[in-house]
């Protein structure tokens, strides 16, 4: 058993509205940098987004391609499976809604794929309905490099580790095949309101 | 974000094999280069800790916390006796 | 427990432990904090102190957006328990046996591992020959700057860069340290140098590739990354 670290509580913040942070979060002020690697720099001109793999035709954009389609402005809680939950978090994005809109499939999974070698994977229901973006502003500016920028996936209603930073594609499946963290034991699902952590949960 | 030496996992890598590890040197299963496991590149701060390969940057060890029990994933790196 | 303000943001945590298995120079400590609702965070710190020492020392930096360091920093009171698990570390240690001659290049706090090994050699009375260069923003943020400055370790050859503000008599390096600076400042590779670097993950990796730009053997040179800002 750990002792007790008199007067100790970390950065956590209380909030106001304990409804809107899942079980076994703690909300945080700042934005925390996570990553797996070394922070891509893919210059935008030879940045795409590529939608490929059990599709009828795949589809890509070129960066200036994807700033012409009609983007959203979302503002979401969004929660990382450390633990800490940010509120009311602003971007601007392109939803994953309207860049289905010319992809024919019946597939039922898909992996996003990103600049680094990072992987995550996500049914279909969970990224289309409005539920999902390719984001690439946060809080009305650019989105750093640091946070996933160019663009990153944006998938607040599942642990941030499925918003895969640097993502340059989308590839359906015929099955759900786990990513980086699946692999390693994160859950393939991963609802931060079922506390879907790990394999198994 | 800022890439940390192997140093960093020395404490959890201790606890796992019961001796000092960051002297170990380790070969890599992508480019075949031998490193000491203190020379790793190691990203601490995202749901488990990944080291990479100094030479080739690829993922060599992996070491999650599975509901608060640590699980290593050495797959990508053949440890060889300290020389 | 006692506890002493080095700089303005710095703390020394001296610790007297019964059960200290002891420690090489280079080592560090990886502290733990348990809120009383369980919530723990956890960070590494470089041990300050000698083996010869005999008590432990830890030097803390506070970072502003830290975790542990502010209630380390402002916090921790003589009686509090402290939950510790090393001495951790073997890659970046250094012990006479290990021979020279000695670079030791810190950026900021980076200097505290680096510390630990000047005093080893002090109490060991090593003849090993030891090169510090110590990379500080002004004379206000460096860290044991009494020790350094006033010839606490005779026989060592001490530079320290102020990065950002010195005084106008100030005979040391004005400025960021850069490659020329280490090619001057260290031996030539013929003598294959042992070279230890700690502070910034980013400070780090530059004086590492200018040393081996310089000829030195990437071999002998060994890194402690803090990460972005510090411990």
């Amino acid at each position: 058993m750990s002792p007790i670290s008199r007067g100790f509580t970390g950065r956590r913040r209380p909030t106001e509205d304990p409804s809107r942070v899942p079980p076994g979060q703690y909300v945080t002020l700042d934005f925390p940098v996570l990553s797996a690697g070394p922070t891509p720099h893919t210059p935008h001109d030879e940045w795409t987004f590529t939608i490929t793999g059990q599709v009828e035709q795949p589809v890509s954009w070129t960066w200036e391609e994807l700033l012409t389609l009609p983007s959203e402005t979302p503002t979401v809680d969004i929660h990382c499976v450390t633990k800490w939950s940010k509120l009311d978090t602003t971007w601007r994005g392109i939803s994953v809604d309207t860049l289905l809109e010319r992809v024919n499939t019946e597939a039922e999974w898909v992996t996003a794929w990103s600049d680094g070698g990072y992987t995550t994977n996500l049914a279909l229901e969970d990224v289309t309905d409005g539920k999902a973006w390719v984001a690439y502003e946060f809080d009305g500016e650019p989105l750093e490099s640091e946070h996933g920028g160019p663009a990153r996936l944006l998938v607040p209603h599942l642990y941030f580790w499925k918003s895969a930073k640097w993502v340059r594609g989308l590839t359906f499946t015929p099955d759900d095949e786990p990513g980086f963290w699946e692999n390693y034991g994160y859950h393939n699902h991963g609802d931060p309101w079922l506390e879907q952590r790990y394999q198994g949960d | 974000m800022d890439a940390l030496d192997g140093n960093a996992i020395a404490g959890v890598l201790f606890e796992h094999f019961g001796e000092e590890m960051t002297m170990t040197r380790g070969r890599c299963a992508h480019c075949h280069t031998a490193s000491r496991i203190g020379e790793l590149r190691v990203y601490m701060r995202a749901p488990g800790a990944v080291a990479r390969c100094p030479v080739c940057g690829k993922v060599v060890m992996v070491i999650v916390q599975i509901r608060g029990e640590p699980r290593f994933d050495l797959a990508s790196i053949e440890l060889l006796h300290p020389i | 427990m006692e506890l002493t303000d080095e700089t303005a943001r710095t703390k020394d945590i001296v610790l007297d432990l019964p059960d200290w298995v002891g420690h090489r120079a280079g080592q560090h400590v990886d502290v733990r904090l348990t809120a009383e609702d369980g919530y723990q965070a956890e960070r590494s710190y470089s041990i300050a102190s000698a083996p010869e020492d005999g008590h432990l020392v830890l030097t803390v930096e506070r970072l502003d957006d830290g975790e542990v360091s502010p209630y380390l920093v402002d916090v921790l009171m003589p009686g509090d328990q402290l939950e510790l698990r090393g001495p951790i570390g073997g890659y970046f240690v250094w012990e006479e046996s290990l021979g020279g001659p000695l670079l030791l290049i810190a950026g900021g706090s980076g200097i505290v591992p680096l510390r630990a090994m000047l005093r080893h050699w002090s109490a060991v009375g090593s003849s090993v020959p030891v090169r510090l260069l110590q990379s500080s923003g002004s004379l206000d943020d460096l860290i044991y700057r009494d020790e350094l400055l006033d010839g606490a370790y005779a026989g060592v050859d001490i530079r320290v860069a102020l990065t950002r503000e010195w005084p106008d008599d100030w005979r040391g390096r004005r400025g960021r340290i850069d490659r020329e600076l280490l090619r001057e400042l260290a031996w030539p590779p013929s003598e294959r140098p042992l070279a230890y670097i700690c502070g910034p993950t980013a400070f780090v990796e530059a004086a590492a590739e200018w040393l081996v730009e310089n000829g030195q053997e990437p071999g002998r040179i060994r890194t402690e990354r803090f990460g972005p800002t510090g411990t």
